[in-house]
């Protein structure tokens, strides 16, 4: 640590803009974990302006998904309805941040003056979380597809076991030992019996 | 071999000749094998073709100049050497605003002076029974659409900033906002101000070619860096698209441009509205009233491609209007410095001085005049004479 005394700043406000449930629970349960205790996820897009102003926050995340971002540029003009002047999302000279948040698919939006230092591991704990969830979501369409897959494969051993007579292991071996033959996946295979079976119906 | 490209657009009709360049062909033919990636918010085209997710964009020409001089957000120097589309912008109000217009109107409704006039009278009606001031829409603050709809009012003495108020949409919640009466009013580009009078929730007021019949709209944006180092690539894409708006422009293409543009990954709205939009014919009420005016959206006919510096000067102009931008030589110089017509000449083997080519460079001795329904006329020359008689004073940057 460095030499510079403990300072007891208040936690700053940061507010998530996202209409993704589960994405928002995953950063503001990261955020509350990091010890920023002052976050509001707001989910309706309706009256989107007048609720951040009544909020009057330090930080604000949205992710690039959503189309009123453009909304919330023009807290960067200057206007009555603005409290305090909105920086851009990081610091200029920051461009290996601002790559990394737009990459990970989320842009944010600070108060000036708020010091950098602050900022930074809000930020970076912001892309991380976006990214678990980027690979989350991954890895859930991945199993959704396999699960898929594997009832495909049951039905087609099915069909194999009644038609030519073979154990449930028989009617498997079949399947995998074809797909390598033909260099495909075995879902694959299992699909074409599908067919081919609804067509000879 | 083919150089790979990645292009973000937002789906709206000033795209065509980007997404005909590609779903015709006319990339592929210059060798590109270009990846369209549509966006859901300007804001997003701006930040992925700065940080280099993006080759090229569609993008909006103030925020093209914006970016380049680093007005309210990080400054990356852009070139735009390829003009998307002049004009095609309207203004749609609601069925109460609109009879209340009329109302007020005193000549030809037509005129976007008279329809100024009929809004004074309706804004100041409004105040003295003390109604909520009226709300209108508009894409972004660096956007066209914003100063189209200050010129126009402030023609008549509405004061943007105090008489009404200004609220950024993005396009798709155009429609929906109007017919919930969130907003009374927006400026936008097609297909939002035909899908709002097809569902009868709006009526076109004007055209803005009516307002400026020649006024930059979008153009194909690049990081300057990018630009200086591949300058055959950006050639190449430039004269896909030249092709592309060639293609465009012919009426009896109209059905085809009409059908790639209607497809789910490109706009995915009816054919037959992009169409009245390329044929400068729209519905403007719900009863099926037509309005044409040559010029609403022109896509690369009469030198509407070919960028042109006063063109960013006038926006330039604007942004210092409004307070958005200081007036300073230097900055003034670097905005016009963003519109490259030497690149869009070099791109088609033309050289300065030959046939065709209107302008020799981005010197500014021969440039066209940017014309206006009213107001002084615009000299790039004297910005500070054009801001003055507008009634621009040092007062702008407010801070209530």
């Amino acid at each position: 640590m460095g030499a510079e005394p403990p300072v007891k700043e208040p936690s700053p406000k940061i507010v998530i803009v996202d209409e993704s449930p589960i994405r928002a629970a995953i950063l503001e349960e990261g955020l509350l974990e990091a010890g920023f205790t002052g976050v509001v996820h707001i989910s309706e897009m309706q009256s989107l302006l007048s609720r951040i102003y009544a909020l009057d926050p330090d930080v604000i995340l949205i992710d690039l998904e959503n189309p009123s971002r453009d909304i919330l540029e023009q807290m960067f003009q200057v206007s009555r309805a603005v409290r305090r002047p909105i920086a851009m999302f990081v610091d200029q000279s920051d461009s290996a941040s601002i790559q990394a948040s737009v990459d990970a698919g989320v842009s944010a939006y600070i108060v000036d003056g708020l010091k950098k230092e602050r900022i930074k591991p809000i930020l970076d704990l912001c892309i991380s979380r976006f990214n678990a969830f980027a690979k989350l979501q991954d890895e859930l369409e991945r199993a959704k597809s396999a699960l898929e897959d594997r009832k495909v494969i049951d039905r087609a051993k099915g069909i194999l076991m009644k038609l030519k007579g073979l154990t449930e292991e028989e009617a498997y071996v079949l399947l995998r030992s074809t797909a390598m033959r033909e260099k495909k996946k075995i879902g694959e295979i299992a699909q074409s019996i599908l067919t081919a079976s609804e067509l000879l119906k | 071999m083919s150089t790979a490209l990645h292009v973000g657009f937002i789906p709206l009709i000033d795209a065509a000749a980007l997404l005909v360049a590609v779903d015709k062909g006319f990339t592929k033919a210059e060798g590109l094998d270009v990846t369209l990636a549509p966006e859901v918010s300007w804001s997003n085209v701006r930040d992925k073709l700065n940080v280099g997710l993006f080759d090229a964009a569609h993008l909006m020409a103030p925020i093209a100049i914006a970016s380049s001089l680093g007005f309210g957000h990080v400054k990356v120097p852009l070139v735009a050497s390829f003009n998307l589309g002049l004009n095609g912008n309207a203004i749609t109000v609601s069925p109460a605003l609109h009879a209340a217009i009329l109302r007020e109107v005193e000549g030809d409704p037509f005129d976007p002076m008279v329809t100024a006039r009929a809004l004074a009278h309706v804004v100041a009606t409004r105040r003295k029974s003390g109604a909520e001031p009226l709300t209108f829409g508009m894409t972004f603050p660096f956007s066209t659409h914003n100063y189209q709809l200050r010129f126009w009012m402030a023609a008549a003495g509405v004061d943007p900033d105090e008489d009404v108020r200004l609220v950024v949409l993005p396009p798709p919640y155009m429609v929906d906002s109007l017919a919930k009466r969130q907003v009374d009013a927006f400026c936008v580009g097609d297909p939002w101000n035909s899908i709002a009078v097809d569902l009868g929730v709006g009526h076109i007021l004007n055209f803005v070619s009516d307002i400026l019949p020649r006024a930059v709209e979008k153009v194909l944006a690049v990081r300057q860096s990018w630009a200086e180092r591949n300058p055959q690539v950006l050639a190449a894409l430039v004269r896909a698209a030249v092709h592309a708006a060639d293609f465009i422009e012919q009426p009896e293409n109209r059905a085809e441009v009409a059908d790639i543009l209607a497809h789910p990954e490109r706009m995915g709205v009816p054919a037959d509205v992009i169409q009245r939009a390329l044929a400068c014919r729209l519905k403007i009420a719900p009863d099926g009233t037509m309005h044409e005016d040559k010029n609403y959206l022109l896509v690369g006919r009469d030198g509407a491609a070919r960028p042109d510096p006063a063109q960013a000067a006038w926006l330039y102009a604007q942004m210092v209007r409004w307070g958005q931008a200081p007036l300073s030589p230097a900055a003034l110089e670097a905005a016009m410095a963003v519109f490259r017509p030497g690149l869009y000449d070099a791109a088609l083997g033309r050289r300065p001085g030959d046939a065709g080519s209107v302008l020799s460079d981005n010197g500014i001795g021969e440039l066209r005049l940017v014309d206006a329904f009213a107001g002084p006329r615009f000299d790039p020359h004297n910005l500070e004479g054009y801001l003055a008689s507008l009634g621009y004073s040092h007062h702008e940057t407010r801070s209530d």
